[in-house]
């Protein structure tokens, strides 16, 4: 609906809500209505610690998805007898650059030894970081782990994976992981609450007990079984997860929509003949969302710290992914090669002090007294 | 028009009965019950009798003023003629017959529909809450709290509905440009006025006015009050209009009703129940309003002893007489008939 206002408001249609609006002087705020939200967002980006912190952190995650054109061992461009070929995008088997008879993925590295070969044509691009995430460097000759050395800048691990890559990748991989699970958790949680405290009655007293009885089911043997049968990818994790993890959200819930239900605009708007749907989407919900908010950011870093720790248990994403508790388990193994373990806690610690530093703003910005010790 | 007492309709619009004019909404023998649940089981151990047997009825066009204090009923009366108790505290048990007079001659009973029967009959009837900060969603811009019902009840495209809330908004007395901002931005008495302009929107027959101006600023509440006058006129609508204040009441009505402890106890012609109070409740409620006129002759004031008894165990017959100050032991037998003291004014008293 607010999209309908101010839509017919910037499309300058004269009509008699958005003219006298339109006319008003630019860059007055307090003269422009304000919604709720609008205000709070306001209040967060007047919070620098917190609103930075969301931006490094974004932009973080948004580069994240380019690391296999920045962090990768495959060439970006390849130049060969006249044509371009782009191996980070699509398969090339050795084949394509005259390797004979290799029909798998074609060996970069010893295609740039030959392309650096004084007097060849040929030449190639390399990513920024020339190492992917699953690549073993027996090329190096040293004996795993490597230490840091400007080949490595983080060293690699007992298997002679480089560090910095893997890590760079599991940031990927540990922040999609939580946001996903948030987003599924955050659905189901309110729908159940949601539903259960609306109706209420038996259908909330029956339902509360199930949901009692559900949340007393231990979580991590319910993955260690589940892990036992099938092999667990990262949906397969979401889900079992997903399937425990709506029970706090659900209770939330469920207390939101049952003291929007007792307010007086829920009773006008049954009085004006709204459905139930119309009811719960249209006027409890967007009242209810608050808690959600506040704790998005907190939920999301116990999301990454429970991929953490399934992972380090070796209970998480299958062998080869590259992903933060892993790294600690094999940091924690061979704990006098201090780089193993530091990269990883390193990196969750940065990433979890940002999101707690929004966390902290948007709690503040939620905070209807004005005066605050964050700003 | 489902449950539908065909007969009975051209019967109560043809004969001219009643001089005030037509009938609007009959209200028999209204009860509204509340559970008490206790135990392990959660038996029902009590019952409150919030409503207990009420009759009125409002006429096209006029103000029926109900007063009483606090916990008397009021608002469950409110409440159960729009019908949205039920939806409110689904444990209610409503009974009684609440029949609608439509303007082409059906009768309705309100407590016979359901909820998606009900709905047809919503933009007739519309209700204003005390409270005006919950009241408004504070998700939502004034223009779609007041499209709300345009949206339910009508077809109407975006434009006529933009156009019908400023002209909504002009009528309550609000500049048409202040639709597109946000509850939090108005004053407890602009947001009354919003709520009444929803109200407004669909044309209805009866508005509810549960306690409208309670919540407001003294000067506000006068504002406020001569809006709503206004705007029956012009709109040629039925209030019924609930307060505890007196004085309020008489000024905007043409009858109150008194209510005590569920129990309608004296009703008639707002000026002669305000000035000669016949029901000993209603001569004390009223001995308790203050004048602004230090050369009053009024009567002196009338002190009741003792508190209102709980609606869990009130006293047989007469509710009133534990304080009544010529109660007499024929009043613990039954609830007192309604004798007519004057003409159309009733009261439930056989002593006064």
């Amino acid at each position: 609906m607010s999209e309908d206002t101010t839509a017919a408001g910037s499309s300058g249609n004269p009509g008699p809500i958005a003219g006298p609006t339109a006319e008003l002087p630019a860059g007055k705020p307090t003269d422009r209505p304000v919604s709720l939200l609008r205000k709070r967002l306001r209040k967060f980006k007047s919070l620098k610690r917190g609103y930075y912190s969301f931006l490094l952190l974004l932009a973080l995650y948004i580069i994240s998805f380019a690391f296999p054109i920045l962090i990768n061992n495959k060439p970006m461009v390849v130049r060969y007898n006249g044509e371009f070929y782009f191996p980070v995008l699509a398969f090339h088997n050795g084949e394509t650059f005259g390797q004979k008879g290799e029909q798998a993925e074609a060996n970069y590295t010893k295609l740039r030894q030959e392309f650096d070969r004084p007097g060849n044509p040929n030449w190639m691009i390399m990513p920024l970081y020339p190492w992917d995430p699953y690549h073993v460097d027996y090329e190096d000759g040293g004996s795993f782990p490597l230490e840091p050395s400007s080949r490595h800048i983080l060293g690699t691990d007992d298997t002679g994976r480089d560090i910095f890559s893997r890590m760079a990748y599991g940031f990927n991989v540990s922040v999609s992981f939580a946001i996903l699970l948030t987003v599924l958790e955050y659905i189901l949680g309110t729908i159940i609450g949601g539903v259960m405290a609306f109706f209420g009655g038996k259908l909330d007293l029956i339902g509360q007990r199930v949901v009692e009885v559900w949340s007393t089911i231990p979580f991590l043997y319910t993955v260690i079984i589940v892990s036992s049968i099938l092999v667990p990818n990262f949906m397969v994790l979401i889900f079992v997860i997903t399937l425990f993890n709506w029970v706090g959200t659900s209770y939330y819930m469920r207390g939101e929509f049952y003291r929007e239900k007792g307010k007086d605009y829920v009773a006008a708007a049954i009085a004006l003949g709204a459905t139930n749907r119309q009811i719960m989407f249209k006027h409890i919900l967007p009242n209810s969302l608050t808690p959600l908010i506040a704790f998005l950011p907190f939920t999301i870093v116990g999301n990454i710290q429970s991929l953490v720790a399934l992972d380090f248990l070796g209970f998480g994403l299958p062998a080869p992914t590259p992903s933060w508790g892993q790294m600690l388990e094999v940091g924690l193994k061979n704990i006098d090669k201090t780089w193993l373990i530091a990269t990883p806690l390193g990196a969750m610690f940065v990433t979890l002090l940002l999101i707690t530093f929004i966390g902290e703003a948007v709690r503040e910005a939620f905070d209807p007294r004005v005066f605050s010790r964050l700003r | 028009m489902s449950t539908t007492d065909m007969t009975a309709a051209p019967a109560a619009t043809a004969s001219p009965a009643h001089a005030k004019g037509d009938v609007l909404l009959e209200v028999r023998n209204l009860q509204v019950h509340f559970p008490v649940l206790g135990g392990l089981l959660r038996r029902r151990v009590a019952t409150v009798k919030a409503v207990d047997g009420v009759s009125f009825t409002v006429y096209r066009g006029e103000t029926l003023g109900m007063v009483g204090e606090s916990g008397c009923g009021k608002t469950t009366i409110g409440r159960s003629l729009i019908n949205i108790i039920r939806n409110i505290s689904p444990e209610a048990e409503v009974h009684g017959e609440i029949l609608y007079h439509a303007a082409d001659g059906t009768v309705v009973d309100f407590n016979r529909l359901s909820t998606s029967e009900m709905r047809a009959y919503r933009s007739k009837i519309q209700m204003i809450f005390q409270d005006p900060y919950s009241s408004l969603n504070p998700r939502l811009t004034v223009a779609q709290i007041i499209e709300e019902p345009l949206r339910l009840h009508t077809s109407m495209s975006k434009a006529e509905m933009r156009d019908r809330v400023g002209w909504l908004l002009d009528k309550v007395g609000m500049r048409p440009e202040q639709a597109a901002r946000f509850p939090h931005e108005f004053s407890g008495g602009q947001r009354q006025r919003i709520g009444i302009a929803r109200a407004l929107a669909t044309h209805p027959d009866l508005i509810i006015c549960d306690e409208p101006v309670s919540a407001l600023d003294v000067s506000i509440q006068a504002q406020v009050i001569n809006l709503m006058q206004d705007l029956q006129e012009e709109f040629g609508l039925s209030l019924l209009f609930i307060a505890h204040d007196l004085s309020v009441v008489e000024h905007i009505s043409s009858r109150i009703a008194v209510m005590y402890l569920g129990h309608m106890v004296e009703y008639g012609p707002s000026e002669e129940v305000y000035f000669e109070p016949k029901h000993p409740y209603s001569q004390a409620l009223l001995s308790a309003v203050p004048l602004a006129d230090p050369d009053s002759h009024r009567a002196a004031r009338v002190m009741l002893s003792g508190d209102v008894p709980t609606p869990l165990a009130k006293p047989s017959g007469c509710p009133f007489r534990t304080r009544c100050p010529i109660a007499r032991p024929s009043c613990a037998e039954k609830f007192p008939d309604f004798v007519e003291k004057s003409p159309d004014h009733w009261a439930a008293c056989p002593f006064s």
